[in-house]
């Protein structure tokens, strides 16, 4: 990473949590991990509670749909790392591999929901262009996509917008696959709180 | 449906107004995208607007001009959930004018 900070800045309690990280899960601590628990009451801790209500906050959404919107919008961003890690947790929600690595190649011709395909398109402008316009949302709302679904959605890239910048920012180290799972799989059962 | 008003507030105003190793002032200016001081303006304009462009040398150039690897920190953080909170709130205007709540 690009601060030794957020490598080695941690406090003795924390550096001992990811010795145990390391011990139990045979990987090295994740990139992200290090950063929410750096100084975590300034940012870690705050945006963990934002991340978990928009990830797992009662939806209309699935938990695999969120994560699928996680990776698209890390991917809109080009964030190699959060792409890796929410594909991985969408693929695990998912139970297959094939909606999620055909959603980010293409997502016109992707095997998903219409109001899927829709909302991912609306967060796409959103997230390239920066704003979105009410025609825009008209045509999510004719697509069948409710009011309700649409502010999950937004939470949704609220969150993936700051996290994909940080992670670029600061130069995650993409780790093994194996780890990247490992990770995805603590993120499916556990949360992001 | 989901409600992240209560935990968004709470990031923010802990970004903007709790302690830090920057002023309230320049973590402001970060979170609006314009940066201040001077020499993090151009790292905290390329988080807010490629993140994916920023290289070590931009960091490093924050760092030789001054800043402390915190302030960088802090800078980069209040950068990206400003620019992520501002596309947020404009999709809700227009989905609240879609809705009809000019």
């Amino acid at each position: 990473m690009r601060l030794s900070i957020l490598d080695h800045g941690h406090g003795l309690a924390t550096k001992a949590l990811f010795r145990v990280i390391r011990l139990a899960s045979g990987h090295p601590v994740l990139d992200i991990i290090k950063l929410v628990k750096y100084r975590a009451d300034f940012y870690g801790k705050p945006m963990g509670a934002v991340t978990q209500e928009a990830m797992r906050g009662p939806s209309a959404w699935s938990v695999a749909d969120r994560e699928l919107m996680a990776a698209f919008v890390a991917n809109v961003n080009a964030c190699s790392f959060c792409t890796a890690a929410h594909s991985s947790v969408a693929r695990q929600a998912l139970g297959e591999s094939t909606k999620v690595a055909a959603a980010l190649q293409d997502l016109e011709t992707a095997p998903i929901e219409e109001p899927l395909r829709a909302t991912l398109r609306m967060l796409k402008k959103l997230s390239t262009e920066h704003s979105v316009q009410p025609d825009d949302m008209r045509a999510l709302l004719a697509a069948g996509v409710s009011r309700a679904q649409i502010e999950d959605a937004l939470a949704v890239a609220l969150a993936f917008n700051t996290i994909a910048r940080l992670a670029d920012a600061f130069r995650f180290e993409m780790p093994t696959s194996a780890a990247m799972d490992a990770g995805a799989k603590f993120l499916l059962s556990r949360g992001y709180g | 449906m989901t409600d992240i008003s209560a935990a968004l507030r709470a990031l923010s105003e802990r970004l903007l107004e709790g302690g830090g190793h920057t002023s309230s002032a320049q973590r402001r200016a970060a979170f609006d995208g314009t940066g201040e001081p001077e020499h993090a303006r151009a790292l905290v304009s390329k988080i807010s607007l490629h993140a994916h462009r920023v290289t070590d040398e931009d960091v490093q150039r924050a760092l030789a001009a001054g800043l402390l690897e915190d302030q960088v920190f802090e800078l980069a953080v209040c950068a990206a959930v400003g620019q992520a909170s501002r596309q947020y709130d404009a999709a809700r205007a227009a989905l609240a004018r879609a809705c009809g709540e000019e």
